[in-house]
């Protein structure tokens, strides 16, 4: 269904030139003695799937916080769309189109696979605590339709049609991560942040999970900011790669650029013989 | 339309009695409830107490119940003050009926000057949980009783306030009879509130801040207003059943609305269910039945032993505080949770294979 549109998405999105959808810039971070960010730089052009990689500690999730303004860089700013998003409030962030997943998973366990997924919808709904109160009409009709909506997009997408109705909490890891993926793309983003959506999870899972990715950014046309501590899906999924190192950019290209750079490989991965059999060389 | 089918699947999915065995049953007990009174004489002089007066507080304390289940086991915060917010209701609708103001208009009147009062006491919610947010709003329960009790001009002090009962086109609730009807008709719209908000946007908003507040900002959900929110609607519901309370009861002082009722409220939404809607039905029946249950016994053996009364009097608040505990211990997610797996069992009876 998507193989012609996405073969012309793929060649529309190398031949863009229009402004990145978002910009990360030059910051700063610190808890204590510890300097978490010094100084990243990078943008993400709008529809690629942009990958962030480093070793443990390097710094990823904290740019993530930094976007979803969990965190307050002391220098530095980050702009989307054009905007300077540094001093909005989180929930305003989520309004703005951006969503994000969590590395140890943050989803409301004990609810239902639908209910985690319509909180997706928050935003986009109307109904209050009045018109939600009387249930008539207006509200019903709108959950009707948002459960339509999330049946027919999502669940559908994402193979979780027999888990719709199950208590998150009792589902097996690799499942509550497609939920959460799941309930990120409810909000309906124009931007997804995915913490190691693949950590933890077997080669069929993972497999699984790099292709409702693929298929997000193809056929949804949604950038994607892809953070992943394992390079093997990276070098496959992606179209550009950030390298961070104890909280600096070391390296920025394509994938097939920084598997070879020698920064890369030394920095990230001690010796070559290691860096050649984890990047899957 | 063209996903009209989906629509119709979904909406049966949506319904709140699914099968046609518990719609059969919930049609019964509605006209159980709604036919009482006609028989609640018979049935008072069999078990020996006022049941009609019995129905009247369930209904009313159920509407300020569903308040707590609302910001207690919904949003995840906790109120010990939830007392003295009865109390505000119950002031401003007599102080109000008093003025001439009709009940129709003095009744919302005191839920939204109770959810006033709420919203400003909720206040630090937005930085306390748990514990902590308890201690904050024992202190509000603190200072309203404070303000009942010396604000003579208003609230008449310590001698309490006399309210005519209400009447609404001419028909007088001055009795149990008609007051079961007006307290019924706001324990059942309490309750659809409840269950309606609980399964839109509000309610799952609710929800996702008391499990995970970091989450539900990421995807949008303003934690200020949804704490504040939910502190004004619960304590809207608590001052309309106040207000119903002056109704009824038609004298008011604040030795009604002590830190004892705010515990007496948490108590039944735990003991119930937090976070369920039948929870808040359940724990105030229970804990308006069981000690009227427990005078039976203890009257009898103090009619039958009247030196030493006082002690069967206190063994019935014992035996009350022990029933209480060992339903935490043995059934800590509250009656409604024992209720839906009985249900799930009965769901389809009488031909459950
Ligand atoms: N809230 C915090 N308080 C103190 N230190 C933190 C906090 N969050 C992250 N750090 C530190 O910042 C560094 C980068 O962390 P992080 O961004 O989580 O790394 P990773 O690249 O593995 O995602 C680590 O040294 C981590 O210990
Ligand atoms: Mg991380």
């Amino acid at each position: 269904m998507s193989a012609g549109v996405s073969l012309a998405e793929k060649s529309a999105k190398t031949s863009v030139s229009e402004p990145p959808i978002l910009q990360v810039e030059d910051l700063h971070l610190r808890f204590g003695g510890l300097n978490a960010l010094s100084g990243v730089s990078f943008n993400v052009s709008n529809g690629h799937i942009q990958a962030i990689i480093g070793p443990n500690g390097a710094g990823k999730t904290c740019i993530l916080n930094c976007i979803c303004r969990f965190y307050q860089p002391y220098r530095g700013r980050i702009v989307f769309e054009g905007v300077d998003i540094s001093k909005v409030s989180t929930h305003r962030v989520a309004e703005l189109g951006i969503a994000r997943s969590f590395q140890n998973i943050e989803l409301f366990k004990g609810m239902t696979v639908l209910d985690n997924i319509k909180l997706g919808r928050h935003v986009h709904m109307k109904s209050g605590f009045f018109s939600g109160g009387l249930y008539l009409g207006k509200a019903k009709k709108e959950e009707m339709r948002v459960r339509t909506e999330i049946e027919e997009q999502i669940i559908d997408l994402l193979e979780i049609e027999a888990i719709r109705k199950q208590v998150v909490g009792t589902l097996p890891y690799g499942l509550q991560k497609r939920v959460e993926l799941a309930r990120a793309l409810a909000m309906k983003p124009k931007i997804l942040l995915l913490d190691e959506p693949m950590a933890g999870m077997n080669l069929e899972e993972t497999e699984d999970m790099a292709r409702f990715i693929l298929d997000v950014n193809d056929e949804w046309g949604v950038t994607v900011v892809l953070i992943e501590h394992d390079m093997g899906v990276v070098m496959d999924i992606s179209d550009r790669v950030v390298v961070l190192d104890f909280g600096t950019k070391i390296a920025e290209g394509s994938p097939k650029e920084v598997s070879t750079n020698p920064h890369v490989i030394e920095a990230y991965l001690g010796s070559e013989a290691a860096a050649h059999s984890k990047l899957g060389l | 339309m063209p996903c009209g089918l989906f629509f119709s699947g979904y909406e049966k999915d949506d319904a709140i009695f699914k099968t046609v065995w518990l719609k059969v049953w919930m049609v019964l007990f509605v006209l159980f409830l709604l036919t009482y009174p006609l028989y609640a004489q018979a049935v008072s002089e069999a078990v020996g107490m006022n049941t009609l007066n019995l129905f009247n507080l369930i209904f009313i304390y159920i509407v300020g119940a569903h308040g707590l289940n609302l910001l207690t086991g919904f949003t995840g915060q906790i109120s010990l003050g939830h007392g003295a917010f009865m109390g505000v209701g119950a002031y401003t609708a007599g102080i109000l009926a008093n003025l001439g103001v009709p009940f129709w208009a003095a009744l919302p009147a005191a839920g939204l000057m109770t959810a006033a009062v709420g919203m400003i006491f909720g206040i630090p919610s937005l930085r306390l949980k748990g514990l902590y947010l308890a201690i904050a709003t024992m202190a509000a329960q603190f200072i309203l009783i404070y303000a009942m009790r010396n604000w003579e001009g208003l609230t008449g002090g310590s001698s309490g306030l006399i309210v005519e009962p209400a009447s609404i086109f001419g028909i007088s609730f001055d009795n149990d009879f008609n007051f079961y009807y007006l307290s019924l008709l706001f324990a059942a719209a309490a309750t659809m509130y409840l269950k309606n908000i609980t399964r839109t946007r509000t309610g799952r908003a609710f929800v996702a801040v008391r499990d995970r507040y970091l989450a539900a900002e990421v995807i949008g959900v303003n934690l200020f207003k949804y704490r504040i929110l939910s502190f004004g609607i619960s304590s809207f519901m608590v001052g309309m059943a106040g207000g119903l309370w002056a109704f009824y009861i038609t004298i008011i002082s604040d030795e009604h609305f002590t830190m004892w009722l705010s515990v007496q409220y948490l108590a039944m939404v735990i003991v119930g269910g937090l976070g369920h809607v039948l929870g808040s039905i359940f724990g105030v029946v229970f804990m308006v039945v069981l000690p009227e249950v427990l005078r039976i016994p203890t009257e009898a053996l103090s009619g039958v032993f009247p030196d030493i009364s006082s002690i069967f009097a206190s063994l019935r608040e014992l035996v009350f505080g022990l029933v209480v505990i060992l339903f935490l211990i043995f059934e800590p997610d509250g009656m409604a949770a024992r209720w839906h797996t009985i249900r799930a069992y009965w769901k389809l009876w009488p031909f459950s294979y």
